[in-house]
């Protein structure tokens, strides 16, 4: 199906198109699946990240945020949403304006003006309707701007409970924030969804490929081996870096697992999320029974959050919290190893 | 995760938001609920802020020193380091690190005052007349 554009002038001075808000854990598959729900087509947010293969693990000690080396727990903002896309059928509109602000803006708003919601990626820094105690300079946040009345765009942030607005100046200054991973003004619409969807087959691809991002990756930075790695670099951070820095770098760990938009457990719990829908569309109870292994997957994982922060609390270089934290990591590799070899059974 | 232990403790949503979190009700079945916060969250978040502030103070030492400008301190207000604020004011870089010190800070032109007060959301006036507080 085109998606149907009406061209007819619209009052330009109030546009809110009817859209439904819908609170995410995570603002890319969130922005997503909003998207294609204003156009008739209902999925979840768990259904995209599963479909789009969103669930992983890196540790990649040469990429550093403010110094500290990356820990992933999923792969490159935007891929997720490309996957995703592919997988289904659905043709996304995708423009990028760099250094031209005025040109991003101007083109939202002719899209806008065709009665179409329209994803853009965002830096937090600035943006206003954040707690505060949110904004870092992290430039892959994703929202969807669904409306403008004069000066004021109404915005639907899957990360926020209720919907907001920018003004045209606020939403100009996000949309163009500076320093890794800058928007560059992108923004991205559906143009074209298939009337018939192989749901069963893109979920197929979607669990393939996370099972081999975790399972077999040669390089001992990714999937279960990352994780093992990382324990056992994390052993001797306090003596290496002294206890403030190692206290830095194992609460950076869970940030990335924890903080805005992971739905809890650095994306363990969605995914569980994910393979209970899986279940339902192919009348298969084993894959409830192994959301049931990954929910608990996912609970070590909050142990893991909720132990590291005490030992990061007190900024002690006593190699115990660290040793005790490493130690549950290989517990969980060896879980997430088992279970997606298991996983893989179901698929083959 | 269970819903009836989803955690509620407020913190860095401040009363602002609250957060998706995805748990298991009563029936086993996977739902969205709202969280107001995590314990472990907070003190995570909290001291990402910690490091912020120390950056503030040492640049409070560096400019009483004598051996920093003003812009040295609402650089690492704003959470920046030379690299990005020489984007955002779009100067290359040797040059944010001359106006860092304080004699190149003084050879600002107005128009460059205003760039970089824009920049670091402050006046011009805030930037030239910035003391430190001990």
């Amino acid at each position: 199906m085109d998606i149907p554009c009406d061209h007819k002038k619209t009052n330009y001075k109030h546009m809110k198109l009817d859209f439904e808000h819908i609170p995410a854990g995570h603002c890319e598959n969130g922005v997503i699946s909003s998207l294609l729900k204003y156009h008739g087509l209902n999925l979840s947010e768990a259904m995209i990240f599963g479909i789009g293969s969103g669930y992983f693990f890196a540790y990649m000690p040469f990429v550093k945020v403010n110094g500290i080396p990356l820990a992933s727990f999923r792969p490159v903002p935007g891929m997720i949403f490309a996957r995703a896309a592919k997988r289904l059928g659905i043709k996304m509109k995708k423009q990028t304006f760099r250094g031209q602000p005025k040109r991003a803006m101007d083109e939202l708003d002719k899209v806008l003006e065709k009665k179409l919601p329209v994803g853009v990626q965002a830096g937090v820094f600035h943006l206003s309707y954040f707690p505060p105690a949110y904004r870092f300079h992290f430039n892959a946040h994703n929202m969807t701007v669904y409306g403008k009345e004069g000066d004021t765009y109404f915005i639907s942030d899957p990360v926020m409970e209720y919907p907001t607005t920018l003004t045209y100046d606020e939403l100009k200054k996000v949309r163009f924030a500076k320093g890794p991973l800058s928007p560059n003004g992108k923004m991205y619409y559906p143009i074209e969804i298939p009337k018939e969807i192989d749901l069963k087959s893109a979920i197929h691809k979607g669990i393939k490929q996370t099972a081999d991002w975790m399972l077999t990756i040669p390089v001992p930075l990714f999937g279960v081996k990352g994780i093992r790695y990382l324990s056992k670099r994390m052993r001797n951070w306090p003596e290496k870096l002294g206890p403030k820095k190692a206290a830095a770098y194992l609460a950076q760990m869970v940030r990335m697992l924890e903080e805005i938009g992971t739905g809890g457990a650095g994306f363990r719990f969605i995914y569980a999320a994910f393979l209970q829908e899986v279940a339902e569309i192919m009348q298969d109870q084993r894959y409830f029974e192994l959301s049931k292994e990954m929910t608990k997957i996912g609970d070590k994982w909050r142990t893991f959050s909720s132990l590291a922060a005490k030992t990061c609390k007190g900024r002690s270089s006593d190699p115990d919290g660290y040793n005790t934290v490493a130690n549950l990591m290989l517990e969980i590799a060896d879980d997430e190893e088992k279970f997606f070899i298991e996983l893989k059974k179901l698929i083959n | 995760m269970e819903i009836n232990k989803v955690p509620q403790d407020e913190g860095i949503t401040a009363g602002i938001t609250r957060e998706i979190q995805y748990a298991v009700d009563e029936n086993g079945k996977y739902v969205k609920t709202f969280s107001k916060g995590w314990e472990p969250k907070n003190i995570v978040n909290e001291l990402a802020w910690d490091d912020i502030h120390d950056n503030m103070n040492d640049a409070n030492e560096k400019i009483l020193a004598g051996k920093a400008s003003p812009i040295m301190y609402f650089m690492a207000k704003n959470q920046m380091n030379v690299a990005l604020l020489a984007e955002y004011v779009e100067i290359p870089k040797w040059r944010v690190k001359r106006h860092l010190k304080p004699r190149g800070f003084k050879k600002l032109k107005q128009e460059q005052l205003e760039n970089y007060a824009k920049v670091l959301g402050i006046t011009v006036d805030e930037l030239l007349n910035y003391k430190t507080k001990n």
